[in-house]
């Protein structure tokens, strides 16, 4: 399995997003542009000028017309993915962090950082089918959780928004009424800060990776803790094949302190573990820093990582992946 | 305040004001001011009275004064003063010598110093002082004169406890599957373990949070485990727990050590000077570890125990006492400055009273089996004295064997753990002074008057790294060369036609190693490159003289064999930050399991004591290893296969929990079908969302070209 190194952003990744064909990766980084590339052969295909700040997040709409980036520079823009024009800004008062598009890409939920004397917050927009039409009211804004909220997704058919971030507790919110259903256990619960989540693609579970060194699965519906997988170093990127019973844990050891020991120290691997049987299948060495962004090409043939060394290395797999047994 | 009120009632009365009008709680005293109305919470102030000790702790009895009538009686205060503010300050006029009606002393006299410290250490020093003939001073702290007093006139038998039989202290030697024992401290839990090798992890035993103070440490033949308290040490054993079996009183200590027979702790503290310009204070006691009375203690000045030797700046080197003789722990030593003192343990006393005197002795080591020491005295004079090893024996203090050495500028003994040789590596100068090169004298100590060999390496000018004896055996290995690719050579004291002669087995060139860790079994040793080699693992086998496997454990900071030298500990413990834990190897380089730990302090194996079998009997049990492996090989098989079968069975399960959520889930997926499409405003289906790989063939008709192919060979 010979990686594509894309060389392209100056700066660490810190997201990345497949489109639903899995023909285009789009690329967030703390340089200020998004770009797209062409998932096959990582051809740059272009990037979203626009941002004055870090991206945090991205997320594309179903029929890929339609792109949605956070930023550091406290807004959140609509973008044509075709042409990269700018349709739409929302603006806050803190960092936006992470967005997330609903159920037929008629609402977004986008979170803001703590910043200054404002707390955390997740904001609920509506997207208008015409960008004309847009606007920046709220439909719906939850406060509470202390710290950061790394990320906040949609759950099943928009009802739910399940929250995680620097407080390790997972949150499940009515949608409707802003109402906190569920928090996960601080028993089986992570220890530490969770750095991110990611859906199944039926929605029906998800995986959040932590830095106390491990990620683990639940239920969407019912919060219900099914699977831990243990790593040995922190992990700041998870994402899960929907092909195999695979799931895949990227991090390392913190940025400031990879230059104080050898290369082999750090691990900064992409870890492959067995969904089912929680056990290591194998690793995907390469980057020159901890892994930021881990993403899965929706048909399960290829997946690319991004780093704090500033390149996304895109990996198709070659045939003796799919048959691995253990 | 009950009682104030009356009173106050009477004076408002007086005054004509109505106490009902008043609002006590807005009256604010001047503060410090309670105008004698004692606070509800006054009186439990007076109730809590902190109870202090007595404070007679810092003064000293003196008794054994000359007598003498009051004309003399400032002059001997004044010789007793002297001689006691010597050792710290007496607080002012307390120095007080009763006197009879008649003027006369009677003999004795109080002392009370600053500190309780310089009390007892005036009466250590003062105590059997001869002012003169008739006058030997009897010093007692003033807080035993009460014991003193107790003491009944009439003596007494003591009681005799009946026998209460304890518990098997070895019961882990009797393991049905043979394993060995291990602890681990990490972060504040202390754990005891089986190494579990079949089963590829460890079998917890016993595990306790805050056990230990500093460290833990076993005993030599694995019977207890010592824990060390800002109190005292401790020891812990038993069948099938871990119980205190003995606590050993010694506030501070620092270090502990066992007798290689278990029968004695030694324990060690040093205590910071009350005068910053004097040395440290140092402490030692001897317990004896089942009954943990003490046996003997030493106290003295940090320097008094820091003189030959590796002392040097550092203080103290430890182990202060060395033991000898062997299992019996019959003798005990330690170097002092220009002797080497020598105690027998049936007495605890100096052997024939006296010391041994060696001018200038810099170090000494005892044979691990016989009574005998080996001693090592530099050059001096400037060379006119040549520096010189000898062996000593104990307790005749008879020397058996002594070598000259000359131009040496450093020497280390070794000794073969049978005690059957000893190797001294000598730094010797070179004729220009300039640089040093290293020799071995080899003695052989079971031989007849002890032969001495000199062995010098074929490159004169390597630098020796490391050397190691094989256990119970007759090889060694030496690490020599330039420090980033090293050579490590092996040599045997016992070669088949060469009984008498050392003998070089081979040179591995350039081994990336700095440290040798043979088999305790022999045979079998590790090179490893610690350190600056970020943790290379070489497993040898000198028999055949070949590499079984190499290996790396990342960062690895220890080694440690088990005792069988089956298997192989090696772990990174806390130097580092990262990468803490163990991994457990067998003997030939295959790594088993994997344990993480983060701030990882130690790994120990539990020792084993000495096997009873007979030398011969442990040779017939080689020589017919086959018919005794049968029995144990089956039971590796069977466990095996019910490691895989149990393995199975759980796969299985966790498959079929999954299959159940996966059902649940299509199910409500399924539910949800509907509304979900009405969200995506009826477009697009559910099929589609699934995401299904479809081949499809493309085929394109690019040229089409007719050719004529000749056929002439093809027909018939």
């Amino acid at each position: 399995m010979r990686p594509i190194l894309m060389k392209g952003h100056e700066r660490p990744l810190t997201f990345l997003k497949y489109n639903r064909d899995g023909d285009l990766l789009f690329s967030c980084a703390k340089d200020h542009t998004p770009t797209v590339w062409f998932a096959d052969n990582g051809e740059r295909l272009g990037t979203y000028r626009g941002h004055n700040g870090a991206v945090w997040s991205c997320d594309v709409s179903r029929d890929s017309t339609l792109l949605i980036t956070g930023s550091a520079d406290q807004t959140a823009k609509l973008w044509n993915v075709q042409t990269g024009t700018q349709l739409y800004t929302f603006n806050f008062d803190s960092p936006a962090r992470s967005v997330d598009l609903g159920v037929g890409d008629k609402l977004v939920v986008i979170t803001t950082d703590p910043f200054m004397e404002l707390t955390s917050a997740i904001h609920v927009k509506r997207i208008s089918h015409d960008p004309s039409n847009q606007t920046g009211e709220s439909v719906l804004i939850l406060k509470g959780p202390q710290g950061r909220i790394n990320r906040a997704v949609w759950g099943p058919l928009n009802r739910t928004i399940i929250s995680a971030g620097e407080d390790a507790v997972i949150r499940i919110w009515d949608s409707e009424t802003g109402k906190l259903l569920k928090e996960s256990d601080k028993e089986t619960g992570h220890k530490k800060a969770i750095t991110s989540l990611v859906k199944s693609p039926d929605g029906s579970h998800f995986l959040t990776g932590s830095l106390d060194k491990s990620a683990k699965l639940w239920d969407t519906r019912t919060l219900t803790l099914i699977k831990t997988y243990v790593t040995e170093r922190p992990v700041n990127a998870v994402t899960m094949s929907p092909l195999l019973d695979h799931v895949v844990l990227g991090g390392g050891q913190d940025a400031s302190a990879v230059t104080t020991t050898d290369h082999r120290a750090g691990k900064f691997e992409a870890k492959f573990f067995d969904r089912i049987l929680q056990q290591e299948i194998g690793g995907v060495k390469g980057h020159f820093g901890p892994i930021n962004a881990l993403a899965f090409n929706p048909d399960g043939k290829s997946f690319s990582s991004g780093g704090e060394d500033g390149y996304v290395r895109l990996h198709h797999f070659d045939p003796d992946y799919f048959n691995i047994k253990i | 305040m009950a009682d104030v009120m009356p009173v106050l009632e009477d004076r408002a009365a007086q005054l004509g004001i109505d106490l009902s009008q008043v609002d006590f709680d807005s009256i604010r005293l001047p503060p410090g001011e309670d105008f004698g109305i004692i606070s509800d919470d006054e009186d439990l102030k007076e109730v809590d009275h902190l109870e202090f000790d007595q404070g007679f702790d810092n003064i000293i009895v003196v008794d054994n004064l000359p007598v003498v009538p009051s004309e003399k009686f400032d002059k001997l205060v004044g010789v007793i003063r002297k001689i006691y503010s010597q050792i710290g300050t007496i607080k002012e006029d307390e120095l007080w010598m009763p006197v009879d009606a008649s003027g006369k002393t009677l003999g004795y006299c109080f002392i009370e110093y600053n500190t309780p410290q310089e009390a007892e250490l005036a009466k250590e020093k003062t105590h059997g002082y001869k002012l003169d003939r008739s006058h030997i001073f009897a010093v007692n702290m003033f807080d035993d004169i009460d014991k003193f007093m107790k003491v009944p006139d009439e003596w007494a038998p003591p009681e005799t406890k009946p026998y209460t039989p304890g518990e098997n202290l070895e019961q882990w030697l009797t393991d049905e599957k043979a394993r060995d024992q291990f602890v681990i401290r990490a972060g504040s839990d202390t754990e005891v373990l089986w190494n579990d090798a079949r089963h590829l992890k460890p079998e917890p035993v016993y595990k306790r949070s805050f056990w230990t103070e500093s460290f833990v440490q076993w005993s030599p033949l694995g019977t207890y485990l010592a824990t060390v308290h800002r109190q005292g040490a401790a020891v812990w054993g038993g069948a099938s727990s871990f119980n205190r079996l003995m606590r050993f009183a010694h506030p501070q200590v620092k270090h502990i050590d066992f007798s290689p027979g278990e029968r004695f702790l030694v324990t060690y503290s040093s205590h910071e000077p009350s005068n910053p310009r004097d040395t440290h204070r140092v402490v030692l006691n001897i317990f004896d570890v089942r009954t943990g009375k003490v046996m003997r203690d030493f106290k003295g000045s940090a320097d008094e125990f820091s003189v030959g030797g590796a002392g040097g700046v550092t203080g103290v080197s430890w182990p202060v006492f060395r033991w000898g003789g062997g299992k019996d722990d019959k003798y005990f030593a330690r170097i002092g400055k220009n002797v080497i003192s020598v105690y027998e343990t049936e007495t605890f006393t100096l052997i024939d009273k006296k010391s041994l005197k060696v001018e200038n002795v810099m170090d000494f080591n005892w044979s691990p089996t016989d009574p005998i020491l080996a001693l090592f005295v530099p050059e001096l004079g400037g060379g006119n004295q040549p520096a010189r090893v000898s062996l000593v024996q104990i307790p005749s203090k008879e020397e058996l064997r002594q070598k000259n050495l000359f131009s040496v500028s450093d020497c280390k003994m070794y000794w073969q753990s049978n005690g059957d040789y000893l190797a001294v590596k000598v730094d010797r100068y070179t004729k220009t002074k300039k640089s040093t090169y290293t020799g071995f004298e080899l003695f052989r100590i079971k031989e007849r008057d002890i032969p001495i060999e000199v062995l010098e390496l074929e490159n004169k000018n390597d630098k020796i790294l490391a050397f190691a004896w094989e256990p119970k055996g007759h090889r060694f290995a030496i690490i020599h060369g330039d420090s980033p690719r090293p050579d490590v050579s092996f040599y045997t004291m016992r070669s088949g036609t060469n009984t008498g002669r050392v003998v070089k087995l081979t040179t591995l060139k350039g081994k990336q190693a700095n440290a040798l860790y043979w088999s305790p079994a022999g045979r079998f040793i590790i090179l490893a490159g610690l350190k600056v080699f970020n943790g290379q693992l070489e497993f040898y086998n000198v028999d055949e003289l070949e590499t079984m496997a190499t290996a790396e454990h990342f960062m690895a900071t220890d080694i440690e064999w088990d005792p069988t030298g089956r298997y192989v500990a090696t772990a990174v413990t806390s130097v580092h930050e990262m990468e803490n834990g163990f991994n457990i190897w067998s003997f030939n380089g295959k790594l088993l399991y994997r344990i993480l730990k983060d701030h990882f302090f130690q790994f120990l194996w539990r020792p084993r004591p000495p096997s009873f079998l007979s030398p011969e009997k442990e040779e017939e049990i080689a020589k017919n290893l086959k018919k005794y492996s049968k029995k144990y090989e089956a039971e590796d098989q069977d466990v095996s296969m019910l490691l895989s079968e149990q393995d199975r069975e759980k796969r299985r399960m966790l498959k079929d929990e999954w299959d159940r959520w996966v059902h649940e889930w299509k199910r409500l997926h399924e539910e949800e079908k509907m509304e979900r499409q009405k969200l995506r405003d009826g477009e697009a289906s559910d099929e589609e969302e699934e995401y299904e790989a479809k081949e499809v063939e493309v085929e394109e008709l690019l040229d089409v070209t007719e050719e004529v192919v000749s056929f002439e060979y093809e027909q018939e």
